[in-house]
């Protein structure tokens, strides 16, 4: 075959599979810019918890690309290591998220409250479920990682899981920005 | 396919997955009941579980039209044997009206969801992708089975919300809110709803990983020689069908979402300003046209989603059957890019009686005006394929050709319909009624017949009796004529839909006698159908054997396959392509009047582009 080399069918799942999910943030986020132009919508400042999860997801995008590479030269005791750090960065994500949305509650914004409000806890908690998602696949990668019974040295299953991560932090940065900006 | 790849392997990627999936069409596995027929990884198997679970739906929603036809043509009459069937849902033998709306909803839900998304797209897309691009099977077979069994839970809570004590869903299968919103606006609000809400959410999951796989598939696993143009029009269909799904799916997730925070947890985003039963609500500044919009703008989508696959298996039906090659195979396929695209441009046409802005609506007539373009384009390629064909009649030709009918009769209406002035007048009429039934209901299930008909061979190894398939081809095209073109004359005259009784109105009683001929007629259809069933049941078990490998005498790749093929398709190497797939009226080595995709170009052969730089070079010639 003399075919240009073509991407993995998995990871162009992973892609397409990407592209829905975006446009299912699309949906929720256009909602609320128009929403936000009718009556009776109220601004609030976002909690400090969000920057430091910030600064968590952005430093488990960075050791996830550490474990893929540390994968990529088989070096597999650091991988290990690399990967549980990453999925305890994400665990520390959701908790942080959860904080600020403690935070926001002590201040009277509730769920039940202006629509603003709820469309916050409606945007940030979708997108927790999908690092949610990610933080169980993470557990799945690493438990096969300290299987000794096992070896696998196929890097598809490792590419599509930082493909992923970088995603959902991607994802986070833009809600970020977007919830920021657009108040 | 071996979970232990090797780093070699996986570093040639593609190649690698191939040959692997190679090793696997040579070999079977130990296959028990349930790998085989319940949890099956074959797209053959995954693709008949969905025909049949649609076929089941689809005389579930079939069933309901004509109970909620029995009230609308019978209004005075009572048939006890109702009530022994549906309780005090038809107390006197008459049905009642929270029944009636529960019925036209359910009617809706299931015929555009469960049979012409996941019964059409999913049977037809799942059978003929890998089959007609020369691969061993989907790319992802696993997440081909889920989808699937996401569809059979979607299903099994949409059935039993059927049961529930308050009944299913009954706000029109658009679920607008603030009625769909508070339990106690309706009985349809309460359990019933969130059951639908559950079952649709089920439902997207199912048609995201399908549509993920039905893409990743025809990017990435045809077979050598099979170029994007080298294609038939099914998988281009089929291909376009799943871009919109999983584009417009997830928007449409986002408003379920929405939806079910402010059932269950207090949230306002559609409700504001609402007394019921005298309690003012406390929700405040929510919206629900901005539920409208999120349900439009898959909600349109979904239309062309229901019909592309249709226009992509009349066309493949169209060609085999008139033996001519599809006429502009590259505007076919432009069309559809087109039709694709302002499918995502259009949604607000179906609110234009919302209170929208009528400058924005202005650009929605235009845009929703540009349809006709492409949709015209496809006709008259249809109709000049079918133009001095050596035509051969069989039930999947007549289906197909009625398909093209449909379309055309359809589509007009659809011209009225796209103008937001004459919106005014006719929206929510029996004219809008008529009008998607046409061109996106039956037009859509005549393509479906048309498929099965045609791909009965290949599916089961036999084929359907003819003579069935000729009464009901004729039952049904006649049928839907009758039942839906006097709708046109009720609507025109602002007979509304989704009403109960239209007795005590001067202006419709007059209808009276002509409701009562649709009523008599969607009956008869409907037992037409019952006889398709049989048709398809017996035909399984009974019908007449398949003895040769291409009966049909088609060129595209699923009839160089064994009659019955195990997974993997094909017993040694998959066939490579040297040729587009409508090389008909074209004498081949063996004399036949067509040449296949996979047999090569001979030396004195002259290739498709040549004839037509020929072709073009003597018009100019003339000019």
């Amino acid at each position: 075959m003399e075919k240009k080399q073509k991407l993995h069918p998995h990871k162009f799942t992973l892609w397409v599979a990407i592209g829905s999910i975006l446009m299912m943030f699309a949906g929720l986020t256009s909602a609320y810019i128009v929403k936000r132009n009718q009556a009776n919508w109220q601004t609030f400042d976002l909690p400090i918890a969000f920057w430091f999860s910030t600064l968590a997801v952005i430093l488990s995008s960075a050791t996830m690309w550490l474990a893929l590479k540390s994968f990529k030269e088989r070096q597999m005791s650091k991988y290990r290591l690399i990967m549980v750090v990453t999925m305890v960065l994400g665990v520390l994500f959701i908790v942080l998220q959860i904080i600020g949305f403690q935070q926001l509650w002590g201040k009277g914004i509730t769920l039940k409250g202006n629509v603003s409000y709820s469309f916050l806890y409606v945007i940030v908690g979708l997108h927790a479920l999908h690092v949610i998602g990610g933080v169980i696949a993470l557990i799945v990668m690493s438990l096969l990682a300290f299987n000794s019974k096992k070896r696998n040295y196929s890097t598809i299953p490792v590419e599509l899981m930082s493909t992923y991560w970088h995603f959902v932090d991607i994802l986070w940065i833009y809600l970020l920005l977007f919830l920021l900006m657009i108040k | 396919m071996s979970s232990t790849l090797t780093l070699n392997e996986a570093s040639i990627g593609h190649i690698a997955h191939q040959d692997d999936a190679h090793g696997h069409g040579e070999h079977h596995h130990k296959e028990t009941f349930i790998s085989k027929y319940v949890f099956s990884l074959d797209h053959k198997t995954i693709s008949k579980q969905f025909l049949v679970t649609g076929i089941i739906w689809a005389i579930v929603g079939g069933l309901f039209s004509v109970l909620f036809r029995l009230q609308l043509g019978y209004p005075n009459s009572t048939f006890p044997w109702l009530e022994d069937l549906l309780g005090h849902w038809a107390q006197g033998g008459k049905i009642q009206p929270e029944f009636y709306y529960a019925l036209v909803t359910m009617h809706g839900t299931i015929l555009v969801f469960f049979v012409l998304t996941a019964g059409l797209s999913g049977t037809f897309s799942n059978f003929l992708i890998p089959l007609q691009i020369g691969a061993r099977d989907m790319a992802s077979p696993l997440l081909n089975c889920m989808s699937y069994w996401f569809f059979f839970g979607a299903s099994i809570v949409m059935m039993s919300s059927l049961f529930v004590q308050t009944g299913p869903a009954s706000g029109g299968w658009t679920i607008y809110p603030p009625l769909s919103a508070l339990g106690d606006a309706s009985m349809g609000s309460k359990i019933g709803m969130d059951l639908w809400l559950i079952s649709m959410a089920l439902f997207i999951v199912s048609s995201l990983l399908g549509g993920l796989n039905y893409i990743t598939t025809v990017l990435n696993m045809r077979t050598k020689g099979m170029s994007m143009t080298r294609m038939p029009l099914t998988i281009w269909a089929f291909f376009f069908t799943a871009v919109l799904g999983v584009l417009s799916f997830p928007v449409l997730l986002s408003g379920a979402i929405l939806l079910l925070f402010d059932r269950n947890l207090g949230t306002s985003f559609f409700l504001s300003d609402i007394v019921v039963a005298g309690k003012i609500l406390p929700n405040e500044g929510g919206s629900a046209i901005l539920f409208q919009h999120l349900f439009w703008f898959l909600g349109h989508p979904e239309v062309y989603i229901i019909l592309l696959p249709a226009m992509g298996i009349s066309s493949e039906v169209l060609s085999v059957n008139s033996r001519k090659p599809i006429f502009g195979y590259m505007a076919m396929v432009g069309s559809m890019f087109a039709i694709t695209i302002l499918a995502f441009l259009v949604w607000a046409h179906h609110m234009f009686v919302t209170g929208l802005n009528p400058f924005l609506g202005a650009f929605f007539v235009l845009l929703t005006l540009l349809i006709a373009i492409p949709s015209a384009i496809k006709v008259f390629n249809w109709l000049t394929t079918l133009w001095k064909g050596n035509i051969r009649f069989t039930p999947a030709m007549l289906f197909a050709i009625g398909f093209v009918s449909l379309f055309i009769s359809g589509g007009l209406t659809g011209i009225f319909l796209g103008n937001s002035a004459l919106d005014i007048h006719l929206h929510d009429t029996y004219f809008v009624i008529a009008h998607f039934h046409i061109v996106m209901g039956v037009a859509s299930m005549f393509g479906m017949f048309a498929g099965v008909y045609h791909w009965y061979p290949k599916m089961f190894g036999r084929y359907l009796n003819n003579t069935l398939g000729y009464i009901h081809f004729w039952l049904t095209i006649v049928g839907a004529y009758l039942i839906f073109w006097p709708m046109h004359y009720e609507g025109l005259a602002g007979m509304p839909r989704r009403y109960y009784d239209f007795q005590n109105w001067e202006s419709f009683k007059m209808f009276g006698g002509l409701n009562e001929f649709i009523s008599f007629v969607s009956i008869v259809v409907f037992a037409a159908q019952l006889l398709f069933v049989l048709n398809f049941f017996y035909s399984i078990w009974k019908g007449r054997k398949v003895t040769t490998m291409n009966p049909w005498d088609a060129t595209t790749l699923e009839w160089t396959t064994p009659i019955r093929p195990g997974h993997g398709n094909w017993t040694g190497e998959i066939p490579e392509v040297h040729r587009w797939p409508y090389d008909y009226a074209k004498v081949g080595k063996d004399g036949k009047d067509f040449i296949a995709q996979n047999v090569p170009i001979g030396a004195e052969e002259k290739t498709n582009d040549e004839i037509q730089a020929e072709g073009l070079k003597r018009k100019t010639a003339l000019a």
